[in-house]
């Protein structure tokens, strides 16, 4: 049998994947988080909302010129999703093939919800994604008919005036919120920084991640429908 | 008999009580080991590979062996009829081993291990054997430990010890309650790591059915794969057997179902010689049996009995709960009768002791079939805390097992079958009579005496595994030449024709009555006429009702399936078949030893105060029976025990 | 009481297998899970029928020969206990109980709810050991252990090897046995100068037999007879992955 081994490769093995899925997760965490944040800048009105929005193509300026940092963090980011799911497809196909036969019966005992449909939850985020680059990204039409290039307070207003793209987009963050509650504690177990000790810990930063950060996508839909936030 | 298994008629030397020679070496015992293994004959490190051992059984005596041979070098092969080698049945020993370390500096030595082995065996072992037991002890904890064997650990680091019974110094090893089963998967890994370096050929699921000899000599065996059916001979060098006890003649024990004496049964049709068949073991702390279907009895460690106290009402069909039995008139009978060693006593002692309790009516429970084993006064002195530090596997089994709370309510417990000292006789090279042939662990006679203490398995085990067979199996390989022989020889060829001949037969039968009904029934009669207490009468009716149930068995059992399958009737029925046989040579050696010792308790033999009685002059030997045809009368060979180094004495424990 | 069971019958590794419904008439609820099933066989002997083939060893919980899938949970309803440890009081009268073996592409089925569980072996041989050959044992007492790391070390040697872990995992993935193995040695300072080694090739082995990965959802925990602990699993993990970065694992 030839041994998979050192750094490169790692991915061959089982645990080598979820290592994979573990940190791309983690950048993915990252960027949800900061990206909650950015859109609670709506609140304080366009301008503001809109300057947020420009200043993130002079990230990094003047080292980096206009929009090359932001083109990097999208390739990473696209990098670790297509990672992401790989490594998820290639663990579910092993998981497929290790059970020939259904039992007829099946129950289980504790296993979470978040848990145990986790892999559907992350089909549902990836079409939610394309779903969601088309309406306030790129503006598709049909998706988003009232885009304007370059004004995101406008897109954004717009775009949660209809009551589909607002169910869609709830139906999604609770996803985001089943995906995260295990996902986060996940990271840590696979990357094997959980022990008896901190585990309590690590379930409660996976919860108040899984709370927090899908409460704060949810206030700037809200906010337009409510009336809050308006052109 | 023409009911038993059709054998080839074979020409055996018919000397009658002929002595035998256990080729002891000469010298002080102190000396003996280390001096034979000097003399003994090496084999050239390039010639081991050429050389094929077979080791019957995967536990703690055979799993170390393989590993061992294979360390060495030579080419072998290891069968267990379980799934796995890691499921041998010394994975349920529950409290410990014992060695010589003195860790506890409370007087500790090797001479004292011996000593209250062959003691504890009521001066019916070997010395040289025992002594070079004490001997290796140690090298076996060094051994178990460096393999990753967590036995349990002060808060300093260094190894704990706990005391066990029939010995007055702590010198049992122990991790938690599962010491076997550590020490087997030590053992385990150990035989992994020759299997995946090729030294050990693996079979599981296969069962050994017969024992080839070529020309005198051990050759080879012929099995059965349990899955396919396929009936296999396989060729060796020399065969090891270790396969265990043969408790389960008594259908009720703590051995695991599967546990049989198919093995040794057939070496000893084939010339092995049956040492001391009469020596069982009583355990006496075991869950009380609840009811008529029960298929096993489960032990609870005897390490309970270091915090536990055993007592009774003193009243007699109190049926009161034990809470509410005031201190007064609870009968804390070990602790009054034996001051000295109290509930420490050994096994057969205080499983007889139970015994008497129990039938003179002070017996608890609902089937008044029991005594208390109560641990509130440690629970009130230590705490419940270190109680389920200790214990807390063992509560959870009670718990479990019986739904009562051990923690709340005392335990009930009662003797149950439990080890078997008699076994292969074997020399002091583990070699049985037939050459080429060695017997290790339960399976031989060797060192236990009449009664084996506490956590003194284990030790045999592994010192017969790791470090007496490499030796002298090696030594028996470097001096003997054998001739060439392939697995279409005629012996092997007969043997095979012979196992498929008694598959057919069996189930031929197509008879109404289920082997486990039969086998149920056997228990019965074992437990009956020869348990606990045995006597002439009984042991002689035993020997009428015995032969009879085996014709019924061969009349009337009921094995369905085939013989190219995975057929668990089949395998329980030829187990079965072989117990039928072998219960009867049991009884007759019970018969035969007119003494009570250790195990062995003649009724018609005992002290005053109801104390099994020896009687040195006529029966200080191994009695070692040979198979002289299914329709004759075994041969009793006898080996003379010679006492040089310990004083033959009536036991006391008072 | 008296009983449904619906447990599955299969003749062989080839052949197809279905539940077949038995009617069990007078279980006493002092009976052992599997003392029912011999009264079963029992019962369909008389009848004529082959009996069901289970594998059963020691029948107190520990030679970890026993595994059925009870109701749809490993070694059933009641926690920390296997199969022949589960008493029928757990059960009431009228119940019906569905009865299948493992079912893992790794655990071939043999016949009835008899599986083949050598996987489990293969994966102990690749590496799930402490080479020491007999003789080459220093002292015992030279090296001193911690009381809690060896205890530690012994809550992850408990297991028995059973596989109601891989039953129970929706992945089948044999993460709890390879971890517990691994972090039983891992743990204690005899088993440091191989255990990088250990977690590449063990875990390479659990791969090969055809296990599914672990997701951490937790199943094998709650159905481990010996209470294995999750946190091993990620012991073995941070081992793992120690051992990428060391290059461990390579063996001639």
């Amino acid at each position: 049998m030839s041994v998979a081994t050192g750094v490169i490769m790692l991915p061959r093995t089982s645990i080598g994947k979820k290592v994979i899925m573990a940190i791309t997760g983690l950048i993915w965490v990252g960027f949800v988080t900061f990206h909650m944040y950015g859109n609670l800048k709506i609140l304080a009105g366009a301008e503001y909302f809109n300057a947020y929005a420009e200043g993130l193509r002079s990230l990094g300026a003047p080292i980096f010129g206009h929009g090359h940092l932001l083109f990097v963090a999208r390739l990473v980011l696209i990098f670790s999703l297509l990672s992401h799911i790989w490594a998820a497809v290639t663990l579910a196909m092993q998981a497929r093939g290790a059970r020939p036969r259904n039992y007829a019966l099946k129950k289980s005992v504790q296993a979470t919800f978040a848990s145990l449909y986790i892999r559907w939850g992350g089909i549902a985020l990836f079409f939610f994604v394309l779903y969601h680059l088309a309406h306030l990204t790129w503006g598709v039409p049909g998706i988003n008919n009232h885009f304007i290039p370059g004004n995101p307070y406008n897109n954004v207003v717009m775009g949660f005036s209809s009551g589909p793209a607002i169910v869609f987009y709830y139906v999604a963050l609770i996803a985001l919120s089943l995906h995260l509650y295990h996902g986060v504690w996940s990271m840590f177990q696979t990357l094997g920084l959980n022990s008896k000790e901190y585990s309590s810990m690590i379930r409660l930063l996976a919860l108040a991640l899984a709370v927090v950060v899908p409460l704060g996508f949810a206030i700037p839909p809200l906010a337009v429908v409510l009336g809050i936030v308006t052109l | 008999m023409a009911t038993s298994t059709s054998t080839s008629v074979k020409t055996m030397p018919t000397f009658m009580e002929a002595t035998l020679d256990a080729h002891v070496p000469d010298g002080p015992i102190e000396e003996m080991w280390d001096k034979h293994k000097f003399e003994m004959k090496l084999v050239n490190p390039a010639n081991k590979r050429k050389h094929t051992i077979i080791v019957v059984g995967s536990g703690l005596a055979g799993g170390s062996a393989a590993a061992s041979f294979a360390e060495l070098g030579y080419n072998v092969h290891c069968f267990c009829y379980q799934d796995s080698p890691r499921r041998a049945h010394s994975v349920a020993a529950q409290g410990g081993i014992n060695a010589a370390k003195n860790y506890q500096n409370d007087g500790d030595s090797v001479f004292r291990l011996f000593y209250d082995t062959v003691k504890g065996g009521d001066y019916r072992a070997r010395e040289a054997n025992v002594y070079r037991l004490a001997q290796i002890s140690n090298q076996i904890i060094d051994q178990c430990v460096a393999q990753g064997v967590p036995f349990a650990r002060e808060y300093g680091g260094r190894l704990a010890n706990r005391s066990f019974g029939g010995a007055q110094v702590s010198r049992t090893f122990y991790a938690r309650g599962q010491t076997g089963q550590q020490l087997l998967l030590g053992a385990y890994q150990a035989l992994a790591r020759q299997i995946e370096s090729g030294g050990v050929k693996m079979h599981p699921r296969t069962e050994m059915l017969d024992l080839v000899v070529v020309d005198g000599h051990a050759r080879g065996i012929v099995t059965r794969d349990m899955v396919t059916g396929k009936i296999e001979s396989h060729v060796a060098d020399v065969v090891v057997m270790a396969t265990g006890g043969y408790s389960n003649v008594f259908y009720l024990s703590t051995n695991a179902k599967g546990c049989n004496a198919t093995a040794i049964w057939r070496a000893y049709k084939r010339g092995a010689f049956f040492a001391n068949p009469c020596y069982t073991q009583i355990h006496p702390t075991c869950i009380p049996v609840s009811g008529e279907y029960q298929s096993k009895l489960t032990l609870m460690s005897e390490s309970l009995r270091n915090d536990g106290r055993i007592w009774v009402p003193r009243q007699k069909g109190d049926t009161r709960k034990a809470a509410d039995i005031p201190e007064s008139e609870r009968y804390y009978y070990l602790e009054e009768r034996y001051p000295s060693f109290g509930n420490l006593v050994p096994r057969d002692v205080a499983s007889r002791a139970a015994k008497e309790v129990v039938d003179s009516g002070h017996g608890v429970g609902e089937l008044k079939n029991g005594v208390y084993l109560d641990f509130a006064d440690a629970i009130n002195r230590l705490g419940e805390n270190v109680i389920r530090d200790r214990y807390g596997n063992l509560f959870d089994m009670y718990a479990n097992i019986t739904g009562e709370d051990p923690y709340k309510v005392p335990m009930r417990i009662y003797p149950a079958l439990h080890y078997t000292m008699g076994g292969l006789w074997v020399d002091y090279n583990l070699q049985s009579t037939v050459p080429g042939l060695f017997v290790l662990g339960e399976a031989n006679f060797s060192d236990h005496g009449a009664n084996r203490l506490g956590a003194s398995a284990l030790m045999q085990g592994l010192s017969d595994g790791y470090f007496i067979a490499p030796a002298t199996v090696s030594n028996y390989i470097a001096q003997t030449s054998l001739s060439k022989v392939d697995a279409s020889h005629s012996a092997f060829q007969q043997a095979e024709e012979e196992v498929v001949n008694r598959v057919n037969r069996l189930l031929n039968i197509r008879g109404r009555r289920s082997v486990d009904e039969i086998h149920r029934e056997l228990g019965k009669i074992m437990w009956e006429y020869c348990g606990m207490g045995r006597t002439e009468a009984g042991l002689k009716k035993a020997l009428e009702l015995i032969p009879a149930l085996r014709e019924e068995f061969w009349q009337n059992a009921s094995i369905p399936g085939d013989a190219d399958d995975l057929n668990q009737t089949l395998e329980k029925a030829g187990r079965v078949a072989d117990f039928l046989e072998l219960g009867e040579l049991l009884c007759r050696d019970a018969l035969d030893r007119a003494e009570s010792c250790g195990g062995h308790f003649r009724e018609e033999s005992q002290t005053e105060d109801g104390e099994a009685l020896r009687d040195d002059e006529n029966f200080a030997y191994v009695a070692a029976w040979q198979y002289a045809g299914d329709d004759a009368e075994p041969i009793l060979n006898k080996e003379p025990l010679k006492f040089d180094y310990v004083k033959l004495t009536q036991r006391s424990y008072k | 009481m008296n009983l449904k069971l619906r447990v599955w019958r299969q003749k062989n590794a080839e052949s197809q297998g279905r539940l077949v419904d038995y009617e069990l008439k007078d279980v006493s609820p002092e009976y052992s899970f599997l003392e029912m099933l011999d009264l079963l066989n029992e019962k369909l002997m008389r009848e004529g029928e082959l009996p069901v083939a289970f594998d059963h060893d020691c029948r107190e919980g520990i030679c970890g020969m026993c595994g059925l899938m009870i109701n749809g949970v490993a070694h059933g309803p009641k926690a920390a206990v296997t199969a022949c440890q589960l008493h029928m009081r757990n059960f009431h009268d009228g119940d019906t109980i569905v009865i299948e073996p493992w079912r893992a592409t790794a655990f071939p089925i043999i016949k009835d709810l008899v599986v083949n569980r050598t996987a489990f072996d293969r994966i102990i041989q690749a590496a799930g050991y402490i080479s020491v050959s007999t003789g080459s044992a220093p002292e015992a007492n030279n090296t001193p252990i911690a009381k809690t790391e060896a205890d530690l070390a012994m809550d992850a040697a408990a297991c028995i090897g059973c596989g109601a872990c891989v039953a129970a995992c929706p992945n089948s993935s044999a993460m709890l046995f390879t971890a517990a193995k691994a972090s039983h040695l891992a743990l204690m300072p005899q088993g440091q100068p191989e255990r990088y080694d250990r977690a590449v090739l063990m875990v390479n082995a659990m791969d090969e037999e055809g296990f599914g990965g672990c997701t951490n959802i937790g199943e094998c925990e709650a159905v481990c007879p010996k209470e294995i602990s999750l946190d091993f699993i990620a012991q073995l993990n941070r081992d793992l992955i120690k051992a990428s970065f060391m290059g461990a694992g390579k063996r001639l």
